[in-house]
C-alpha cells in the first residue's frame, strides 16, 4: 500500500485483455475487403454521376437503343457462369483437388476472355463503325467510360487468375492457394457486381 | 516468435542482404518511413518555392525575383497549382501518413512489421513515380498543369483555356498514382492495426495517434473512389472528345466540383487527424499526465471521420448549386466542429494542472493547436452559407486553410520529428535550435496569414496575379508586402532545423531507449529499433497515459509493464 511497496516492484496479476475477433480473419481476406470498399466507391462515384445526368439531361434512351442488348444479355450469362466456375475451383481447392481447381481456373480465365472478345470485337468496333464514339454525346461517353473501366477490370481479373492458373500447374502449397483463390474470387465475384449493376442502366434503360 | 506476425514477417530471413535490398528496395516499415520523409522533404523545397515566387508576385508585381528570374502572370496560375498540389499530396500525406504512419504503427502496436511489407515498398515507390511525373510536367514547353489544384472544369478539361496540354494530363496522371500509392499504404495501416496487435494490446489501449492514422487511412480509403472516377472522366475529356464537364458537349461543370469535394473534404481530415494524433502523443508525454478523454477522443475522431463525408458542398455554396442544398451542407459544416472541438478541449484539458516541460517537440504542439484553434473558428465563418458568400474566393478562405493546414502538417510534423527523432535515428536534436525553429516558424507564420484574413475581409480575391486592376484593393498592397517579407522570414527560420536535422545525426548525443521518459512501446526498444523490431515479443497491461499516477515512485510506467501494487489507475484500465 505505501510507497516503498509499490516501488519494491511487488505486481499483482498483471490484466492482460485478450485482443479482438480480427486476429481470426486472415491479413490477406481484411485487406481484399478493404481494397474492394474503395473499389465499390469508384464505381459508386461513376453510376451516381451518371443517373444524375441522365435525370438532368434527358436524352438517354434515345441513343441506348443503339447498344446491342442481346450481346450484352450473353455477355452477362458469361460473367455469371465465370463466378460459378470460380467457386467451384475454391471449392476444388478446399478437397485439394489439384486437377479440378486447375480446370475450374482456366474455364474462369475464358469465360474472362469470352467477355472481352465480345465486348471489344463485337460490340466496341461494331459500334465505333456505326458512328458512336465516346465523343457522341453523353450516353455514349459515359457507356465508353464505365463499360470501359470495367473491362480494365476484368482484364486485371483475369490476369490474377491466370497466374493462379499457372501456379496449379506444380506442386502447390495448399494452404496459400486456398486462400488466394478466396481473395481472387472475391474480386471476380465484385467485378460481376458491378456487371450487374451496369447491364440494367446502359443496356435495358 | 510471435506466431500473430507469421502471415507477413520476414523476421526469419536473416541473410545478409546487400545495399540495395536494404536501404533502396527495403521492406522494413522504418527504412520506408525514412525514405517518405525524405521525399516529403525534397517536394517540400519546391512547394516553398513555389510560394516564395507566388508571393513576390502578389507584392511586387512584374518586378524579377531574387534568385529566380522574372515571373510573369502567364506563369502564375502554374505555381499556385504545383504549389498546393505539391504541399497536400506531395507533402502533407507522404509526411504525416507515408513516415509517422508507417514508422509508429507497427511499433506502437507491437508487431514486427507492416502486414504486407513489400506492398508498403511499392507504395512508396508507386509514389516516387508519381512525384516524378509531376516534376516532369514542370520541364514541358508549355509549363504544368494551371487550373488550380482543385482542377475545376472546363478550365481543366479543355486545354483553349490554360494553353497548357500535356502538362494537365501528366496532372491527373500523377495524382492518380499518387492515390494508388496511399490506397496500397491505407490498407497496409488498416490491416496491420486490426490484425497484428500484440497480446493485450486491445483497441482502446492504443496510442492515440494510431487511432488517427487509422481513420484518416479509412477516410481516404472511401473518398477518394469519386475522384478516380471523376479524374479519369477529366482525363476522357482531354483525351478523347468526351464531354463529361463541357457544357457545350452537354456536361456539367458541377459534377467534378461534386465528385472532386467529396473526396476533398474528407481529405482535409486526412491530413489533419495524424498531425492531431501527434500532438496529442507529445502533449501527454511533456505534460506528464494522461490525456484527458482518451475515449472521447477515440469517438470524436470517428464522428469526424463519419461527418466529414456530409459536408463537401460547403466548398460550392456559391458556385451555382442548388440554394436550397445550402441549408443542410451549413447545418452539416457546423455540426462537423463540434467533434473537433471537443478534441481541442481535451488537448487543453490535458494541460490543466500540469507539470510542463517546454520543449522544442512540446513548443510545436502547443504552437500548433493555438493557431488551429484561430484556424478552426475562421472556418465557422465560412461554413455557413451567408457569411460564406462574402468570403468565398477571398483571401480569407486562404488564411482559413493556411491556419488549420500549416499548423497540423508542419507544427505537428516538425514536433513529430523532434520527438521522435532520438528513436528513429539514435541521436538527439539540439534543443536550442529547436526553440529558435519554433519561434521563427510559429511568429512569421502568423505574420503571413493574418494580414491575409485582413486583405480577404477588405475584398481581395484568390488566384490573381496582381491587383493594379483594383482601385478599391489598393489600401490593401502594404498587407501583401508584409506577409511577403514574412514568407522570406519564414522560410530562412528554417534553415537551423535543416542544420540541425543533418549535423545531429552524425554528431548529436547518442540518444538511449526512452529519453522523454514516455510509455508507449516503442520506447521500450533500442534507438534505433533494432529488426525484427520486438526481439521478445511484448505483452501489454494498460493503455499509454499512465504518467504520475499517485502512489508510484516514477512518473512513469510504460505499457509492457504491470501496475504496481498500491498503485491508482488513472482511468481504471
Amino acid at each position: 500500500m505505501s510507497a516503498a511497496q509499490a516501488s519494491a516492484g511487488t505486481t499483482m496479476a498483471p490484466e492482460v485483455v485478450e485482443t479482438d475477433s480480427l486476429h481470426q480473419i486472415p491479413l490477406g481476406k481484411v485487406a481484399i475487403w478493404w481494397f474492394l470498399a474503395s473499389e465499390i466507391m469508384v464505381f459508386g462515384g461513376l453510376i451516381t454521376s451518371y443517373l444524375l445526368m441522365m435525370f438532368a439531361h434527358g436524352g438517354f434512351a434515345e441513343q441506348a437503343v443503339h447498344v446491342k442488348w442481346k450481346l450484352g444479355a450473353l455477355n452477362t450469362l458469361v460473367l455469371l457462369t465465370s463466378s460459378m466456375t470460380m467457386i467451384l475451383a475454391l471449392a476444388s481447392a478446399r478437397k485439394k483437388d489439384l486437377e479440378k481447381t486447375r480446370m475450374f481456373l482456366g474455364i474462369t480465365v475464358l469465360l474472362g476472355l469470352t467477355f472481352l472478345v465480345i465486348k471489344i470485337f463485337f460490340e466496341y468496333i461494331p459500334e465505333i463503325g456505326e458512328g458512336f464514339t465516346p465523343a457522341s454525346g453523353m450516353f455514349w461517353s459515359f457507356y465508353f467510360g464505365m463499360t470501359g473501366l470495367h473491362g480494365v477490370h476484368v482484364f486485371g481479373g483475369i490476369v490474377a487468375n491466370f497466374c493462379l492458373f499457372v501456379y496449379t500447374m506444380r506442386k502447390v502449397d495448399w494452404s496459400l492457394l486456398e486462400r488466394r483463390v478466396e481473395y481472387a474470387g472475391l474480386y471476380w465475384h465484385f467485378v460481376d457486381v458491378v456487371w450487374i449493376f451496369l447491364f440494367p442502366l446502359l443496356y435495358l434503360t | 516468435m510471435s506466431t500473430a506476425v507469421a502471415a507477413g514477417a520476414h523476421a526469419h530471413e536473416h541473410h545478409e542482404l546487400g545495399f540495395i535490398r536494404r536501404y533502396i528496395f527495403s521492406t522494413d516499415h522504418k527504412v520506408i518511413a525514412k525514405q517518405y520523409m525524405t521525399a516529403s522533404a525534397l517536394m517540400a523545397i519546391l512547394g516553398g518555392l513555389a510560394a516564395y515566387l507566388i508571393r513576390w508576385q502578389l507584392a511586387w508585381p512584374e518586378t524579377d525575383v531574387p534568385g529566380w528570374g522574372p515571373f510573369g502572370p502567364e506563369n502564375y496560375n502554374a505555381y499556385i497549382t504545383m504549389h498546393g498540389t505539391i504541399m497536400i499530396f506531395f507533402v502533407a500525406m507522404p509526411f504525416l501518413l507515408g513516415a509517422f504512419g508507417n514508422f509508429l504503427i507497427p511499433l506502437m502496436v507491437g508487431a514486427d512489421d507492416m502486414a504486407f511489407p513489400r506492398l508498403n515498398a511499392l507504395s512508396f515507390w508507386t509514389l516516387t513515380v508519381a512525384s516524378t511525373i509531376l516534376v516532369v510536367s514542370m520541364f514541358l514547353p508549355e509549363g504544368p498543369a494551371a487550373a488550380g489544384w482543385t482542377g475545376y472544369a472546363p478550365l481543366s478539361a479543355n486545354a483553349l483555356y490554360t494553353g497548357v496540354h500535356w502538362g494537365q494530363n501528366l496532372w491527373i496522371l500523377a495524382i492518380a498514382a499518387e492515390f494508388a500509392s496511399f490506397l496500397m499504404g491505407g490498407i497496409n495501416f488498416l490491416v496491420t492495426t486490426l490484425n497484428m496487435r500484440a497480446p493485450g494490446m486491445s483497441l482502446m489501449r492504443m496510442p492515440l495517434i494510431v487511432w488517427t492514422e487509422v481513420t484518416a487511412s479509412v477516410l481516404f480509403l472511401l473518398s477518394v473512389g469519386p475522384l478516380i472516377a471523376g479524374a479519369i472522366m477529366l482525363f476522357l475529356d482531354r483525351t478523347m472528345g468526351t464531354g463529361f464537364f463541357l457544357p457545350d458537349k452537354g456536361g456539367d461543370p458541377l459534377l467534378w466540383e461534386h465528385l472532386f469535394w467529396f473526396f476533398g473534404h474528407p481529405e482535409v481530415y486526412v491530413v489533419a487527424l495524424p498531425g492531431f494524433g501527434i500532438m496529442l502523443e507529445i502533449l501527454s508525454v511533456f505534460s506528464r499526465k494522461p490525456i484527458f478523454g482518451y475515449k472521447m477522443i477515440v469517438y470524436s475522431t470517428i464522428t469526424t471521420g463519419i461527418l466529414s463525408f456530409v459536408v463537401w458542398a460547403h466548398h460550392m455554396f456559391v458556385s451555382g448549386i442548388d440554394p436550397r442544398l445550402a441549408t443542410p451542407f451549413s447545418i452539416t459544416t457546423i455540426l462537423i466542429s463540434v467533434p473537433f472541438a471537443i478534441l481541442v478541449f481535451c488537448m487543453t484539458a490535458t494541460l490543466y494542472g500540469a507539470s510542463i516541460r517546454f520543449t522544442a517537440a512540446m513548443l510545436f504542439a502547443l504552437g500548433g493547436l493555438i493557431t488551429f484553434i484561430l484556424g478552426g473558428v475562421t472556418g465557422i465563418f465560412l461554413g455557413s452559407a451567408s457569411s460564406d458568400i462574402y468570403m468565398h474566393g477571398t483571401y480569407f478562405v486562404v488564411s482559413h486553410f493556411h491556419y488549420v493546414l500549416f499548423p497540423t502538417v508542419f507544427f505537428g510534423g516538425f514536433g513529430g520529428l523532434y520527438f521522435w527523432y532520438p528513436k528513429m535515428f539514435g541521436r538527439m536534436m539540439n534543443e536550442t535550435l529547436g526553440k529558435i525553429h519554433f519561434w521563427g516558424t510559429f511568429i512569421f507564420f502568423n505574420c503571413v496569414f493574418i494580414p491575409l484574413f485582413f486583405a480577404g475581409l477588405g475584398g481581395t480575391p484568390r488566384r490573381l496575379y496582381e491587383f493594379s486592376n483594383y482601385e478599391m484593393l489598393a489600401h490593401l498592397q502594404p498587407l501583401q508586402v508584409m506577409a511577403t517579407w514574412s514568407l522570406i522570414g519564414l522560410l530562412i527560420v528554417q534553415l537551423p532545423f535543416l542544420f540541425n536535422f543533418s549535423y545531429s545525426m552524425f554528431r548529436g548525443k547518442v540518444a538511449e531507449k526512452n529519453p522523454w521518459h514516455a510509455n508507449s512501446l516503442e520506447w521500450t526498444l533500442d534507438s534505433p529499433p533494432p529488426h525484427p523490431n520486438f526481439p521478445t515479443p511484448p505483452r501489454v497491461y494498460h493503455d499509454p497515459y499512465e504518467y504520475s499516477v499517485p502512489g508510484m515512485s516514477e512518473d512513469w510506467l510504460p505499457q509492457d509493464q504491470p501496475m504496481p501494487v498500491g498503485a491508482a489507475t488513472a482511468a481504471g484500465k
